[in-house]
């Protein structure tokens, strides 16, 4: 009780803070509210982490992630880790995530597999927000049959479960890393169409908006500079929840064989290969499949809490 | 008014079920490969080949080849598969049920944690409880089903060999089990085609509640362990959704007036939550749980790849990398209906929860 005591004096004490500076910007209350979430903090704190690694790769890595290291060391095929600090002979080379099918460093892998991962998140997200956006300002602003044939196609391609129709996709265009990343991209437009639309269609009716189109603003300068800031808080909340469900997405069609392709070091590949291994050698299920969960997990908590902090009406809620 | 609603929903729904109609189709169509060599093997002549195409009507265009689809699809009919060499429709009664029993079993987990979880959680807000919860429901939801499952496999089926806990890593039943359809032990005798033994096959693939219709107790044991990994890896993701989307609504609802009020007349605590708060968070509820069960049939394909059972999704995977166009064509169509008539579901219960929608 007298936590939850201090939180609030807290909350009341930052409140006042707030109050009494003459102007405080909507980004740096967001920013303050952000930072105020433990788990935000966490999410930032992990995905820090997964972007140092991703960009420092090829320097912390201790091994080249695609040679074999038959003939350069003395180790077995999926070998179980060897950790010096927790036993492991001193004469034996160090594997801290043990030895793959085919004979290379998993944490080296691992350590490479990261920068893909972030690249597939980032890049099919952005993607589907550039389509999605313009769809749904298009439908949104001019309204009518534009409007009503493209949110029926979004409605079709919703009404298919995601993951099946990203198979689909690929199926067509062909199993890879970049088709898989295209499927991804085209399954999740629909999410984003519909955020901007709704959010068009909140401010459509304004009288600023109509102000600025008296005042001669052309139908593209009142959609991106008068409409389309509207948008902006709902589109980001998404697209960072909408990265997490890319990256799992991406690793699902890539444990399926339909994505990115052996020998690449991409962590739902890397799964997929060993599937059938994991009664012998678990250590090359589990690692892969651990650091594709921390970096959704990331994403996740960094939605959720910019979710709370741009939406003052929730704050209560989550807490 | 509910009537209304429930019609006007039903036909807005028409031009969505073309739609997949049409994407279904023209997927199949654009498959790349020779679905000829896909199926009769690399080595068909091309005289095998040609009538291999004219035979399935390959050769016409592809409106006609569109409208000759539509017609069957109004008939019930699937067409057949070129792989199997048998009609889509009775692949279909074969392989439908283990998928729905995964889905159903997946979904009744997920409700009977993620529900109480979240109800305890929003009522002993900021508690350790609460704490464990939400942070259990944020790796939940970031959770890749197939490593789940793999993992839960070697948990169950290897650390624990021996113990009474061990659960089956694969499969439906256990080898040997046999599992005699109820319509067989009621001794019904039923048409050789048609609607009812249709109906009546399909049932009796759903193994827990054939075992039930025939009070095969051993069965039933049989089908429930098979059945628990394949739906806790399933089910983690919903439970986790539902959990949270249960705090966070039943949180709103508690802090309202009608909640102090009842609470300083004296109602007792459990009636409170219950009755008042409860009922008042379902609509947010129902939304999560009829889309979860989407996700829940994206997610068989890789749960039914994991633990070895041949369902829809697993079929379906197969179709398509083999180029099986009746298969692909039914199973989507069938699974994206089930989509929309799902969500048609949850916008109705949403009506009847909500009179208000009603009037949009």
């Amino acid at each position: 009780m007298s936590q939850q005591d201090a939180s609030t004096n807290k909350v009341a004490s930052l409140d006042a803070e707030k109050l009494s500076l003459k102007s405080v910007s909507l980004w740096q209350i967001t920013w303050r509210r952000f930072f105020r979430r433990k788990s935000a903090l966490v999410g930032l704190g992990i995905l820090a982490v997964l972007v140092f690694v991703a960009l420092t790769a090829q320097w912390i890595a201790p091994y080249d992630p695609y040679k074999p290291l038959i003939g350069i060391e003395k180790v077995q095929r999926r070998e179980k880790p060897c950790i010096h600090l927790l036993g492991c002979p001193k004469d034996r080379p160090q594997h801290i995530m043990g030895i793959d099918g085919n004979v290379r460093d998993q944490f080296s892998r691992l350590l490479y597999g990261a920068r893909l991962s972030l690249i597939i998140g980032i890049s099919t997200v952005t993607f589907a927000i550039i389509i999605g956006t313009i769809l749904g300002a298009v439908g949104g602003y001019f309204g009518g049959w534009i409007d009503n044939v493209i949110m029926r196609i979004m409605d079709v391609l919703l009404a298919f479960p995601s993951l099946l129709l990203a198979i689909t996709i690929v199926t067509v265009l062909g199993p890879g890393l970049i088709n898989a990343l295209i499927a991804i991209s085209i399954v999740s437009i629909p999410a984003y169409a519909r955020v901007v639309r709704a959010s068009v269609l909140s401010v459509r009716e304004m009288d600023y908006v109509a102000a600025s189109r008296v005042l001669g603003g052309s139908d593209l300068h009142i959609i991106f500079r008068r409409i389309m800031p509207n948008a902006l808080t709902p589109l980001i909340v998404q697209g960072t929840l909408g990265i997490a469900t890319a990256i799992l997405e991406a690793a699902a069609l890539s444990f399926l064989g339909l994505g990115a392709q052996p020998p690449t070091p991409e962590w739902g590949s890397m799964l997929g290969a060993e599937r059938n291994q994991v009664f012998t050698a678990p250590h090359l299920v589990f690692y892969p499949g651990f650091a594709i969960m921390l970096t959704v997990l990331s994403f996740n908590l960094i939605g959720d809490g910019l979710r709370d902090a741009l939406d003052p009406r929730l704050a209560h809620v989550s807490g | 008014m509910l009537i209304q609603y429930i019609i006007r929903r039903f036909f807005s729904a028409i031009p969505v079920l073309f739609g997949i109609l049409l994407v279904t189709f023209t997927l199949a169509r654009v498959i790349p490969g020779d679905p000829c060599r896909a199926i009769l093997g690399e080595k068909a002549t091309q005289e095998v080949c040609d009538r291999f195409i004219r035979e399935k009507g390959l050769d016409k265009p592809i409106p006609v080849q569109f409208w000759v689809y539509l017609q069957e699809i109004a008939r019930g009919d699937f067409g057949q598969s070129f792989r199997y060499g048998m009609p889509v429709t009775r692949l279909l009664i074969e392989r439908l049920p283990t998928t729905v029993e995964l889905s159903i079993s997946a979904l009744l987990v997920s409700m009977i944690v993620g529900i109480p979880l979240g109800i305890i959680s929003a009522v002993k807000h900021n508690s350790w409880i609460d704490v464990f919860t939400m942070i259990w429901a944020n790796i939940g939801v970031s959770m890749p089903v197939f490593w789940l499952g793999l993992m839960l496999a070697y948990v169950f089926s290897l650390t624990l060999k021996g113990t009474p806990f061990w659960l089956p890593p694969s499969g439906r039943l256990s080898a040997g089990m046999s599992a005699d359809p109820f319509y067989v032990v009621w001794g019904l005798t039923l048409p050789e085609t048609g609607l009812r033994i249709a109906l009546a096959q399909f049932i009796s693939r759903l193994n827990i509640l054939n075992a039930l219709l025939t009070a095969n107790w051993a069965l039933l044991k049989d089908a429930i362990t098979h059945l628990i990994l394949p739906s806790l890896a399933l089910g983690t993701i919903p439970m986790a959704l539902i959990a949270r989307i249960t705090r966070s609504s039943m949180l709103e609802v508690l802090g309202q007036d009608y909640i102090r009020t009842a609470r300083a007349k004296g109602l007792p605590f459990l009636k409170i939550v219950l009755k008042h708060a409860f009922r008042n968070s379902l609509l947010p509820l129902v939304t999560v749980i009829g889309l979860s069960l989407g996700s829940l049939l994206g997610g068989a394909v890789l749960t039914e790849t994991i633990f070895g059972l041949s369902g829809v999704g697993r079929t379906l995977y197969d179709a398509i990398t083999a180029r099986d166009y009746g298969i692909v064509q039914a199973f989507t169509v069938v699974i994206a209906i089930f989509f929309v008539i799902l969500n048609l579901i949850v916008d109705i219960s949403y009506a009847y929860l909500d009179p208000r929608i009603r009037l949009d």
